[in-house]
């Protein structure tokens, strides 16, 4: 054991407590997420700030994949590109991993891996991992899975992560089956020991309990989004799979039974259909929320493109919808397994002619659950689809966020006329109600909903040209002043959309304007950049069509930075369009390479902006 | 039914006034003018009640057919081809609900062929009818999916591919009720529309209809010619509403086949040359088959099964129409999202 022999004889340094970063390197497919999610779970119950994110392949077995856990005693979540500890357990990648970690940092490595030369500036630590096994004696067809589990015992006893806790978390992972906590835990306990006894530790690494986050939750973006929906009272739901969208329907279809089922009648109160595809999904959708139910699809960005015929025709005849759109990297395939902000403007110009969306830009996991439920409320109050835009980071890693709040308002149904209430409007407007007549001002009709009794209740929906009676209409003045009057119900948005967050800074200059899944390296990147001596003001966009406050806000800075993770910089190009007054002061800051942005990054960019 | 009872209204009290639609604006002596006043007819007699009917279309002629029939019913004309994925959404609100589709060949034998087949295989409860005239109508005289190999159109040339069969394609698929039927035979469309509302499941009818402007050559398969020449009906059919009785007109010992639908009515098939069994499958194909090799129109019910589970049956929906369920019943209340939230701890 030369190597142990090595590590006693190096100089024991001032230890780092609950900030540094380290990454797992496994192979797809080999049950290295669930070990990932019980050492993410257990950092997160000792109170400590916590991140994880998985980069991986579009492929089932056999690839590499990478799993990034963060710890920032300062409430840092951001993706940082580079590594103070890695644990090796990937032959075909244990040379690169190595150029990545920090000088001073760690490598635990699979002791059967071939390992290339060990950078003296680095502490190696070896896992005997087919040993442990084999005098575990696990099945062999459970092996490779439970192998990873040694990983969890090391690392939890290399850092000081007490087993206790790990068991805890073994026991949420494995949701109470006491046969899969006991194979997976009793490796763990057995890995923890070997570690105890046979390494001696040498490196500065660890971690200390800092509460319990009794406030907090440990969950992804699309589950938060499924309890969303569910909360939010969607009762049709048709989808289609695609990556990274396809968890969100599946956690739906796990809450359902429990969640959504009437306790009087026993019946189900929401439905899902699998469709064949993303043309059939959205119709599906559009359908139901023609005929009065709470519906949704869920997607991502090709899917959105086979979407955009059907969501023309939502917006020209008014159809309330909800459409989720969990970004990935196009255009094309693209890197279906990476993240991006790269369906702005493709969601923002959905369809021929001339067209608007409401889209929602929800920034952390409670925000998904949040602009889920208000998503439906606006659907229906606007008659009109709703986009919820959130990214494959959000949406398919797990993290730590403040507990869902319960709705704060009733469900509103928007302007729903049925039986009754088609002569109570009209003798309310002295004349005759039309499906598309606006009475309110507001540019919003009163709809009646299929299976309405009443014999004057009915009209013939349609994406050709109509009246405000909903009669086929060619006429060039009533075309016009429909898609004008259209065009109102979005004026009318801008005061129901959720409005910006904004954080000055004293001093500020400059400002920062982002959304979404960059919020956290955002955040970070303004300290940063208030310690080098330039404050940024930062409004966080939440919806479009923009509220007064953007405006306020561009109108403020003379420089302002627009974050974001594509390339041409598509919310600037719709912000450009908004403020064309402005335009010289809004600053591309754009970057897309499949991965979250970090607050290093940011910073770089910033800086170099203002040093021109 | 009786012109007199026309006068005086039907059972639920309507006239067949309540049942009209707009005139329609497609060319005269198309056969889908015919198709709507039997879609009117049926309707009228079977008592349906107008406000518990969804009209669904596509695009193309037919499918601007909806709004010349049943005025007061809701209706919804989707993207071209895309009629079946709206007409199951909104159908899922409230299946008290009876949908009425119209599509045309180009509608569903094209683009709509993929959205199609799926409806059949999940068996929606709804009519498909399909208005075949082999021609693209609205676009001005295109060949479609299910013109014959070796049509002549002006303007296209000769049409190089073999025709698809929509009977055929719904039988592969598990459709549950397949019809075929000829506009110039209203008697029979009517029937077929009487016993398609009937029927819990999909009911596809593939109805020639030919199209007097740019496809109705006497020696084409869609023309009027060819179809009163070719045309061989599998059997007499009538519809007998489960509320009436059948009698011995309508019904002679070992003269016909009687099949009862789901709600207790019931089809009467009077046999003509050849008996036929509209309760299997493969007989179907294979008669589809020798229809083909022998250049006939064979028209009539080609399959139904009658007790095949609805797609609503695979879902544990409630009484109350799931767009009528009070706002209280969609939202889980507040200790079920701390019961979410400590799980989630």
């Amino acid at each position: 054991m030369s190597q142990i022999e090595r590590q006693a004889n190096s100089p024991v340094r001032s230890p780092i407590v609950n900030d540094f970063c380290l990454t797992f390197a496994t192979i797809n497919g080999s049950g290295s997420a669930t070990a990932n999610s019980i050492l993410l779970r257990s950092l997160f119950r000792m109170g400590i700030p916590v991140s994880g994110k998985n980069i991986f392949p579009s492929n089932i077995q056999g690839l590499p994949t990478w799993y990034t856990i963060r710890l920032s005693r300062k409430g840092y979540l951001a993706r940082v590109d580079h590594d103070d500890i890695v644990v090796a357990m990937n032959p075909a990648t244990i040379g690169d991993e190595m150029k990545f970690i920090t000088t001073g940092g760690v490598l635990f490595y699979a002791d059967d891996l071939p390992l290339p030369e060990l950078r003296p500036d680095i502490t190696a630590y070896p896992m005997p991992v087919k040993k442990i096994i084999k005098d575990n004696e696990v099945p062999p067809n459970l092996r490779t899975y439970i192998a990873n589990m040694v990983y969890v015992g090391v690392v939890s006893q290399m850092l000081g992560i007490p087993l206790n806790v790990v068991h805890d978390a073994v026991h949420h992972q494995f949701k109470g089956k006491q046969k899969a906590i006991e194979s997976n835990y009793s490796i763990i306990e057995a890995a923890a020991g070997w570690a105890k006894e046979n390494l001696v530790k040498v490196d500065p690494y660890c971690v200390e309990a800092m509460g319990d986050n009794h406030d907090y939750i440990m969950v992804d973006g699309n589950e938060a989004c499924a309890l969303g929906s569910i909360f939010g009272g969607a009762q049709f739901v048709a989808w289609y799979p695609i990556t990274p969208a396809s968890s969100l329907v599946e956690t739906m279809n796990e809450y359902l039974p429990r969640l959504r089922k009437d306790p009087e009648t026993g019946k189900d109160t929401c439905v899902v259909v699998q469709a064949e595809d993303e043309l059939a999904a959205i119709g599906q959708a559009i359908g139901a929320g023609w005929a009065g139910l709470r519906a949704m699809t869920s997607t991502s960005g090709p899917g959105l493109s086979l979407m955009t015929e059907y969501l023309g025709l939502a917006y020209y005849a008014e159809v309330p919808v909800v459409v989720f759109d969990v970004q990935r990297v196009g255009p094309s395939t693209g890197l279906p397994t990476r993240t991006a902000q790269g369906d702005v403007t493709q969601v923002n110009f959905t369809s021929h002619g001339d067209t608007q969306y409401v889209m929602l830009f929800p920034s952390s996991v409670n925000e998904c659950f949040e602009h889920s439920w208000k998503a439906f409320d606006l659907a229906e109050k606007l008659q009109t689809p709703v986009v919820v835009m959130t990214d494959l980071d959000l949406g398919m890693n797990q993290w730590m966020t403040k507990r869902f709040v319960y709705p704060d308002q009733p469900i509103d149904r928007g302007k729903v006329l049925w039986e009754g209430d088609i002569e109570k409007l009209e003798e309310r407007i002295q004349s005759t109600w039309g499906r598309y007549l606006d009475v309110d001002g507001d540019g919003i009709p009163y709809r009646t909903i299929m299976g309405n009794q009443h014999p004057r209740s009915a009209y013939f929906t349609r994406g050709t040209g109509h009246d405000e009676y909903a009669r086929y209409s060619e006429e060039p003045e009533v075309w016009e002043r429909v898609l004008n009057r259209i065009a109102k119900k979005f004026e009318t948005a801008r005061s129901l959309v959720p409005e910006p967050v904004l954080i000055e800074k004293p001093g500020a200059k400059i400002g920062v304007i982002a959304y979404g899944s960059t919020e956290p390296a955002v955040i970070e990147a303004m300290d940063l950049l208030e310690a080098e001596g330039i404050p940024a003001a930062f409004l966080r966009l939440r919806a479009v069509p923009f509220t007064k406050e953007v405006e306020s806000f561009v109108s403020r800075y003379d420089r302002i930075y627009v974050v974001e993770i594509n390339r041409d910089g598509q919310m600037r190009q719709l912000l450009l369009m908004e403020y064309p007054q402005y335009a010289t002061r809004l600053i591309k800051a754009a970057h897309i390479d499949g991965l979250p942005l970090t607050a290093d990054w940011i910073v770089r960019t910033i800086k170099a902006g203002e040093e021109k | 039914m009786s012109d007199q009872l026309t006068q005086q209204g039907n059972a639920v009290g309507l006239t067949k006034a309540d049942y009209r639609g707009h005139a329609s604006t497609l060319c005269q002596g198309c056969g889908h003018n015919s198709i709507a006043s039997q879609i009117i007819a049926a309707c009228y007699e079977m008592n349906v009640v107008p406000e518990k009917v969804a009209k669904f279309s596509g695009i193309g002629c037919s499918s601007k057919s909806p709004t010349y029939f049943l005025n007061r019913s809701f209706g919804f004309n989707g993207v071209h081809g895309r009629m079946p994925s709206v007409a199951l959404g909104a159908l899922f609100a409230d299946t008290s609900v009876k949908g009425i589709g119209v599509s045309g060949d180009g509608d569903t034998a094209s683009i709509g062929m993929g959205q199609f087949k799926h409806l059949v295989r999940r068996n929606l409860p709804m009519v498909y009818i399909v208005e075949n005239n082999g021609v693209y109508g609205l676009t001005k005289g295109q060949f479609s999916a299910t013109a014959e190999k070796g049509l002549i159109l002006k303007r296209q040339g000769t049409n190089p591919y073999l025709p698809i069969d929509i009977a055929m394609e719904a039988l592969v698929s598990n459709a549950t009720f397949v019809a075929r039927s000829f506009a110039g035979d209203p008697k029979q469309v009517k029937e077929l529309i009487k016993a398609a509302l009937a029927h819990n499941g999909i009911a596809v009818l593939d109805i020639i209809s030919p199209c007097v402007t740019f496809h109705n050559q006497d020696d084409s398969m869609h023309s009027y010619t060819w179809g009163k020449q070719n045309e061989k009906q599998l059997h007499d059919i009538s519809f007998i509403p489960a509320r009436d009785e059948i009698t011995v007109e309508d019904f002679e010992e070992g003269t016909a086949r009687e099949v009862e639908l789901h709600d207790g009515s019931t089809i009467i098939l009077k046999k003509l040359d050849k008996d036929y069994d509209p309760t299997n499958r493969w007989e179907a194909m294979h008669m589809l088959e020798e229809a083909h090799k022998n250049n006939w129109l064979m028209t009539g019910l080609i399959f139904v099964d009658p007790e095949a589970p609805s797609m609503f049956d695979a879902y544990n929906l409630p009484d109350t129409p799931l767009n009528r369920l009070p706002v209280e019943k969609l939202r889980p209340p507040r200790e079920v999202l701390d019961q979410v939230n400590d799980a989630l701890h």
